[in-house]
């Protein structure tokens, strides 16, 4: 095998192990995230011998996924995270299934025990290309150390190319031993898969024509525009400004077009703006961008957006028609849609913004229900008040938002101006809590001299929490900012809505002292419960060069409105000031109670 | 007003989906991997659509192509979400609706044709009847000693499901069907 040996084409023999490590540096990743153990040693061992991939310890393998999708997000590049058989690859189910929901490209590599005893119920055996192949955009269990190579490459391409996402290489012991031949990436990836990339220009042609005669149009973008890379972001950006269209955008897309822009109108669906999901409704011609029609941006479906013709871009086939039904579906990268869209545009249209002034003036009635205020309090911090001075002490700077699953998260979104892509992770899909603790630190170890924010409830950050310790290891000054409501807030507005507001296990009896438990770590705490005192709280978070636990406590019993209630259409939304307790307590029926 | 797309599920969809369901025949090309199959049946399982029928072989030996031939029954909106989730599936090379496709050739259905065996005991007059209505139907005996025949049918689904219908009464123990193989009428490959 010597005589194959080519030191420029970088096919060399090597162990399993090594071409791990190999494959990694040829795939141009500089950080993964891990926790070792028996199936993974060899590979550990390679890592330690060398530097050009740096290995961040986590202390729950979940964390490990979610740092890697926070840096994966934040990037653009793919996450990688390396766990040990059995329990190691159990505890990356949630972070696998979270990045599928939210098309995040990871890559996940497992040990597993040797092929020799794969399938004898051996120590710390599962099977784990069964249990994560719904949970993966794709698998494999590596049987031969010559296919390792081959297999790492495509499992790189696969989760970063397409409609992205996780997929998982489960390499057992005995072949990270073996020695086999070493091949460096190769262009020809398998046939079966192709992902189209350029949308078929005809249909391009009969949207950009619908489009120039909408009377009252939007666009709606989501995250679809965001993982096709900044450019597309700036296409966005260009095709409004060209149109003169009002924009939303669903959570996952929050930042392709900045907050501050005129033809922003706040994020659409359950939590959204009212005059975002009003003009969904009201809406002639809708252009959604990377984006799929989920059950959070619609509200009830058969009520959904009536009187529109819909055009639908997405790179994946099955995204179009499923829930709504496009009258123009274009299957293609939304950044190279975007692009001949705005070509065409300029070539075919003369646009006619005096047109669309009746339609803006009509968002602006909608607007001025300021759909997002709230009863301001001199006493108490009122949750989303905390956002907003939040954001205003932050703005400048490079900032990294993440969160964790609740009102919290809702209330950041509304709140909260996104300038740019990519600086907002938030776990939408899936919905985990615990994704923001570990996704912030991911995003710092990927950006040093960011100011990476996660902004947690009480609840979900307790469930990730142990990532303080590795924020602290490496140095990650990550702030943990928590609204501290003592509930699990949005479990118990929804029992208020649906439940007689019987308020079952949603309170938490025994909160840990947060300030107490950050210096226990060897990280900084800081307790803040007076408006005033807000402020000057915040500029000390920022200045700490420590990971920091902030807890910030807020009124417990806010809700986030406006609301589409379950089974409820956009026209129908609950506004903070209409809400009071007896609306709460009836707004959704018998039949929206048995939805999620 | 938006017509009703999907089965139950999720959180909105209180509707009902309008379409009448329908049975199609849905050719998948895919590589012949380990773990493809399980791809295959856990997209239908996951995402709740009906497998009526599905037989698999490998059809390519040089480049180890298989060929999934799946009976499912759903509205054409339905039908059409499954051929598109199944072509996301990486190791999928192609899927074809033989169904939609036979519609376009402007023929009723494509050929659609299964084999079983079917076992049958029993004495005297029922064992000559039994006898009698295979040849009718174009059986073949693969197996018999004095009290038993094991019959090979080969046809359509219908006419299967009719000779077993008639071959109950008369000592039928034991069924083995091998699901449904089919391809598109006609000089044009698939
Ligand atoms: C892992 C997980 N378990 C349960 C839930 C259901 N859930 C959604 S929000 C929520 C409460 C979150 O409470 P907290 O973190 O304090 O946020 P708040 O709503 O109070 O802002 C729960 C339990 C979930 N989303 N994720
Ligand atoms: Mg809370």
């Amino acid at each position: 095998m010597e005589s194959m040996s080519n030191a420029t084409s970088g096919t060399r023999e090597m162990s399993g192990a090594e071409m791990v490590v190999q494959a990694l540096k040829d795939n141009g990743v500089e950080h993964i995230f891990g926790y070792p153990g028996g199936a993974v040693l060899p590979i550990y061992d390679e890592l330690f011998q060398q530097e050009e991939v740096q290995h961040i310890l986590v202390r729950h393998e979940q964390g490990a996924g979610h740092a890697a999708e926070g840096y994966a997000r934040s990037t653009g590049r793919a996450g990688v995270m390396l766990v040990t058989s059995g329990p190691g690859a159990t505890n990356a189910v949630t972070p696998l299934q979270d990045a599928l929901m939210d098309s995040i490209p990871l890559v996940c590599i497992s040990g597993q025990v040797p092929t020799t005893l794969i399938g004898s119920d051996a120590f710390q055996e599962a099977d784990t290309v069964g249990i994560t192949r719904p949970c993966t955009k794709h698998n494999w269990l590596v049987r031969d150390v010559n296919e390792l190579a081959a297999i790492l490459h495509e499992a790189f391409h696969i989760a970063t190319t397409g409609r992205p996402g996780p997929v998982l290489v489960d390499i057992p012991k005995d072949v990270q031993f073996a020695r086999g031949i070493y091949t460096p990436p190769q262009p020809a990836p398998r046939t079966s898969y192709q992902p189209k990339l350029e949308g078929d220009l005809e249909a391009i042609r009969q949207a950009v024509a619908l489009m120039a005669t909408a009377k009252r149009p939007v666009i709606y973008s989501g995250g679809g525009v965001i993982n096709a890379g900044p450019q597309a972001s700036a296409l966005l950006r260009e095709l409004v400004e060209l149109t003169g269209f009002p924009i939303t955008s669903t959570l996952m897309g929050l930042g392709a077009y900045p907050a501050s822009g005129p033809a922003w109108l706040g994020m659409l669906g359950m939590h959204g703006s009212y005059e975002a999901n009003m003009v969904m409704h009201d809406c002639d011609v809708m252009l959604c961008v990377g984006a799929r029609f989920d059950d959070r941006i619609t509200g009830r479906l058969n009520a959904f957006s009536p009187h529109s013709k819909k055009i639908h871009i997405d790179i994946d086939p099955s995204s179009i028609n499923k829930t709504v039904r496009a009258d123009v579906g274009i299957i293609g990268d939304c950044g190279r849609v975007l692009d001949e869209m705005v070509s065409l545009w300029r070539e075919t249209v003369t646009a006619d913004h005096a047109a669309l002034r009746p339609w803006w003036s009509q968002i602006e009635q909608w607007r001025a229900r300021d759909s997002f205020a709230f009863r301001p309090n001199r006493d108490v911090i009122m949750p989303q008040y905390a956002i907003q001075r939040l954001y205003e002490m932050s703005k400048g700077r490079k900032t990294f938002i993440t969160t964790e699953v609740g009102q919290h998260q809702m209330w950041a979104a509304q709140h909260y101006g996104f300038e740019e892509p990519n600086r907002w992770m938030t776990s939408g899909g899936l919905g985990t809590m615990g994704y923001g603790l570990p996704a912030a630190l991911g995003v710092q170890i990927a950006h040093p001299d960011a100011l990476v924010i996660d902004i947690a409830g009480d609840a979900s950050v307790q469930m990730t929490m142990q990532e303080m310790s590795t924020a602290v290891q490496y140095e990650a000054p990550i702030k943990i900012f928590i609204l501290n409501n003592q509930y699990m807030g949005m479990v118990r507005q929804w029992q208020q809505l649906l439940h007689g507001n019987r308020l079952s296990h949603s309170y938490t009896e025994a909160m840990p002292d947060f300030v107490k438990l950050a210096e226990a770590y060897g990280g900084h705490g800081i307790r803040c419960d007076k408006p005033d005192e807000l402020d000057d709280a915040i500029n000390e978070m920022i200045a700490v060069k420590k990971p920091v636990l902030f807890d910030c406590r807020v009124a417990n019993l806010a809700n986030c409105f406006p609301m589409i209630p379950s089974g409820k259409a956009h026209n129908e939304m609950l506004l903070p000031d209409e809400a009071t307790d007896e609306v709460v307590a009836t707004a959704i029926d018998a039949k929206g109670k048995m939805l999620v | 007003m938006n017509a009703q797309l999907q089965p139950t599920g999720s959180a909105y969809f209180i509707a009902r989906d309008l379409q009448q369901p329908e049975s199609h025949t849905l050719s998948v090309i895919v590589d012949n991997e380990p773990g493809v199959l399980a791809r295959v049946i856990g997209l239908f399982s996951g995402r709740g659509y009906n497998i009526e029928s599905l037989t698999v072989s490998e059809t390519e030996h040089q480049s180890h192509l298989s060929r999934i031939t799946i009976v499912t029954r759903g509205t054409a909106h339905v039908l059409d979400q499954i051929r598109h989730q199944l072509e996301r599936i990486v190791p999928v090379h192609r899927v074809v609706d033989l169904s939609v496709r036979a519609t376009e050739l402007g023929q009723e259905r494509p050929l659609e044709r299964e084999l079983a065996l079917v076992k049958v005991v029993g004495t005297g007059e029922n064992r000559v009847e039994a006898l009698r209505l295979a040849e009718a139907f174009r059986a073949s005996v693969i197996d018999a000693n004095t009290e038993h025949f094991i019959f090979e049918i080969t046809g359509k689904v219908s006419k299967i499901e009719q000779f077993i219908t008639i071959m109950r009464p008369l000592g039928l123990i034991e069924i083995c069907r091998t699901g449904v193989a089919a391809m598109n009428r006609g000089p044009e490959g698939m």
